[in-house]
């Protein structure tokens, strides 16, 4: 079996890579898959651990945040396809009405 | 309780309706005045305060029976831990004296202004009035009511400020008149205000006894008086003459008086004259044996009664205005009763209370006779109008001053009956021999001859002065030739009018009876409350120079204002009578020191320091933020990437934060 920090690490590089691309891409489509990308980075450091430590509370963990990330998706698609419909874009960078 | 001391002393559960006749007259001609007219406005009115008087007549009675003090509960009001003030009422000779005057000639005086207000409406040019001028003085017999039927200081301080308030509503009756137009509100101001002052230290006394003794009831205040310490006693009593100098119009807050003549003539002699004014009197006779406990407060009260009964005396000579030459009198007069009550003569200043009340209150209703018949004059002069061309009056639109006693004259032969009266209340004031002024001034000499030879001195100029302007006021008013055609026509008031004079005269003269020095009835009467003190004897000489200091007054002043004059006769003394006449600038000297530091200050405050430093802070203060909040906006820039990023950075300092910790 791989040692724990194998999982680690990819959960680590997965967790970086999805965050560079939520802060570097302008397209909300993209934004929101470099989020899946961060969650599943969690989900994968969760169970890691929990094998590791023998303890089932990490895989329990893992399926609320799939759930969360089901409803988010679900939500943030149909918002982006509304902002599409009114503005004919979903660059993340014009959508910028609420500043102060 | 109550119930059981109606059972026991019918006649004491009575005295709730002292307070409560007035309050329903009150009522009445509040919700049906308007509607009903004046017949039933000043017939509710009188009713109202007569009733109240035969209420007072059957404690009086009552008391008579069994001349111990009663204390009759009537509400609990505040009861605060083991602090208890409660609307009770007292009865006892000295509040029954007070009741028996206020009602007595609060109710002669109801009856005179009837007839009195219904020309003053007509002729100040607004008849819808008449009713607000009843209600008004219902609230105050009621509040002159609470006042000397409280049985603890707090109770009295509510009638106190209630008889303050009704007073500023009446000389403020006519606000819209005056010099100006704001003449008149300007004096009520000026009451109210002076006043102020004076309350403040009965408040402050008030506060301070409940610290001393921890409650305000008379009974316990006065029975723990003597053994408390002399400082808290000094202090108070202090404290509780200046409340005294403010109502009873002693230096030095006696300027607003002679002010409050604007208020209508059954006002000034009801509540500037017979009453109100006597409260601080009241108050101190109330609280005699906190005064009989510290000497030098005494002495402080006696001599501010001596030197204002001196000072008003010499500027009632110098005054054309016969009603404020009454004013000046009254501060006087009240000098001697606060200097006998100071003096520890309170029997003296009680007899010499009740005695003003009635002589006073009929000078100044005599003197709204004449000014009523001056004013008739003068209308009955413009209506014939024309042919007297060399008569036309003085002043320009305004027509001639109805109050001015250098337009008029020879009233005598005008106005027979209000001439009598007058002649009567005058030498009872000047201290004329079986007139009731001589024996309750002669019983205040006694006083002062006891303790003290200087106030002695001074209290008998002042009957000098006395007696000389109330001779120069006789002859000018009354004797001589008519010097205007208003006094020409000036006609007799009619019997609603008079007949309250004729009785207040009969009062004026024989109310010395109250005292005579053979049965001493009101010093037994009112020993039942204020304990047994020194019997007040008669010294011969003493009365004899008394008597004779008023008649050389008068005598002086029959000497020179006999025949008729050009100019002021007094005006060949110079310098000293334009100091009676100017009052001594005493309104100037409290402009200046007073009033116009304060207005300085008030003006800084408002100006300089309210709209320049406290705006300054406050509109600071919000461009501060604002302009701090515009720099941070710049952050919201809209870019969500920008929050996301950072959202990161705080993360990864937090963690840092911990990590490194």
């Amino acid at each position: 079996m791989a040692p724990l920090y194998y999982y680690i690490g990819l959960s680590v590089i997965m967790f970086t890579i999805g965050m560079l691309g939520v802060l570097l891409r302008r397209n909300a489509i993209v934004i929101f898959m470099s989020l899946e990308l961060m969650f599943n980075a969690a989900n994968l450091a969760f169970i890691a651990f929990s094998r590791h430590y023998q303890n089932m509370n990490g895989q329990m963990f893992v399926f609320f945040v799939m759930t969360v990330a089901a409803a988010e998706v679900a939500v943030g698609l149909a918002l982006m396809v509304t902002i599409f419909r009114t503005r004919r874009s979903i660059d993340v960078d014009q959508i910028n009405s609420m500043k102060g | 309780m109550l119930f059981q001391e109606t059972i026991a002393n019918p006649a004491f559960g009575l005295v709730p309706w002292v307070v409560f006749f007035p309050l329903v007259g009150l009522v009445l001609n509040l919700l049906f005045g308007r509607r009903l007219g004046e017949v039933f406005t000043g017939t509710v009115a009188v009713l109202a305060s007569g009733a109240a008087f035969v209420v007072s007549v059957l404690l009086a009675l009552g008391l008579a029976a069994h001349p111990e003090p009663v204390v009759v509960p009537f509400l609990e009001w505040l009861r605060i831990g083991d602090f208890a003030a409660n609307w009770d009422f007292r009865v006892d000779t000295l509040s029954v004296t007070m009741m028996l005057v206020v009602s007595g000639v609060g109710t002669l005086i109801h009856i005179y202004a009837t007839r009195y207000m219904h020309a003053d409406v007509r002729h100040n040019g607004d008849p819808g009035r008449y009713r607000r001028f009843f209600v008004y003085f219902s609230l105050f017999i009621l509040a002159m009511m609470i006042l000397v039927t409280a049985n603890n200081y707090l109770m009295l301080f509510v009638g106190w400020e209630g008889v303050g308030l009704c007073s500023y509503l009446l000389i403020g009756f006519w606000f819209e008149k005056g010099e100006d137009g704001i003449g008149n509100a300007k004096a009520a101001k000026k009451a109210f205000v002076v006043n102020r002052i004076g309350d403040f230290g009965l408040l402050v006394a008030m506060f301070t006894m409940f610290w001393a003794f921890g409650s305000l009831d008379f009974d316990a205040v006065l029975a723990a008086a003597p053994a408390a310490a002399p400082g808290v006693l000094l202090v108070i009593t202090l404290l509780m003459l200046l409340g005294v100098t403010g109502k009873s119009a002693q230096i030095p807050l006696f300027v607003w008086l002679p002010d409050a003549m604007a208020g209508p003539t059954p006002v000034s002699a009801l509540i500037h004259a017979a009453t109100m004014v006597t409260a601080g009197v009241y108050l101190v006779a109330r609280s005699a044996p906190m005064f009989n406990a510290v000497p030098a407060a005494q002495a402080a009260v006696m001599w501010v009664g001596a030197i204002t009964a001196l000072f008003a005396a010499t500027i009632a000579l110098g005054q054309n205005d016969i009603k404020k030459v009454l004013a000046y009198s009254t501060i006087s007069q009240l000098g001697f009763m606060v200097a006998a009550v100071g003096m520890g003569a309170y029997v003296a200043g009680m007899f010499h209370l009740i005695t003003h009340a009635f002589f006073k209150a009929l000078l100044f209703l005599s003197a709204g006779s004449v000014i009523l018949g001056m004013e008739h004059g003068e209308e009955a002069g413009h209506a014939k109008g024309h042919g007297h061309a060399e008569h036309a009056d003085q002043g320009d639109h305004g027509g001639l001053d109805p109050q001015d006693m250098r337009n008029m004259g020879g009233l005598r032969r005008r106005m027979p009956v209000t001439f009598l009266v007058y002649l009567v209340g005058s030498l009872a004031l000047a201290g004329v021999a079986p007139l009731s002024g001589f024996f309750s001034k002669d019983e205040i000499l006694v006083a002062a001859s006891r303790s003290n030879f200087i106030v002695l001195g001074v209290l008998l100029l002042a009957a000098f002065f006395t007696a000389f302007y109330v001779g120069r006021q006789l002859m000018l008013v009354f004797f001589g030739r008519e010097r205007t055609p208003a006094a020409e026509r000036a006609v007799e008031s009619p019997a609603l009018i008079t007949v309250p004079l004729i009785v207040l005269a009969l009062l004026a003269a024989v109310g010395g009876a109250l005292n005579l020095p053979g049965s001493h009835l009101l010093e037994t009467w009112l020993e039942h409350t204020l304990g047994a003190g020194e019997p007040a004897e008669f010294i011969l000489p003493l009365a004899g120079v008394a008597l004779g200091v008023a008649l050389l007054g008068l005598f002086l002043g029959w000497l020179i204002y006999r025949r008729p004059f050009q100019r002021e006769p007094l005006e060949r003394t110079g310098p000293l009578f334009r100091a009676f006449n100017r009052k001594w600038w005493v309104d100037e000297a409290y402009h200046a020191l007073v009033v116009r530091p304060y207005n300085g200050i008030s003006r800084f405050l408002a100006g300089d320091f309210d709209m320049g430093f406290i705006d300054t802070v406050a509109n600071g203060a919000g461009v501060l933020v604002r302009r701090l909040s515009g720099w941070w906006g710049v952050l919201q820039n809209g870019f969500v990437r920008t929050y996301a990023l950072m959202v990161v950075v705080g993360v990864v300092s937090i963690m840092l934060y911990l990590a490194l910790r």
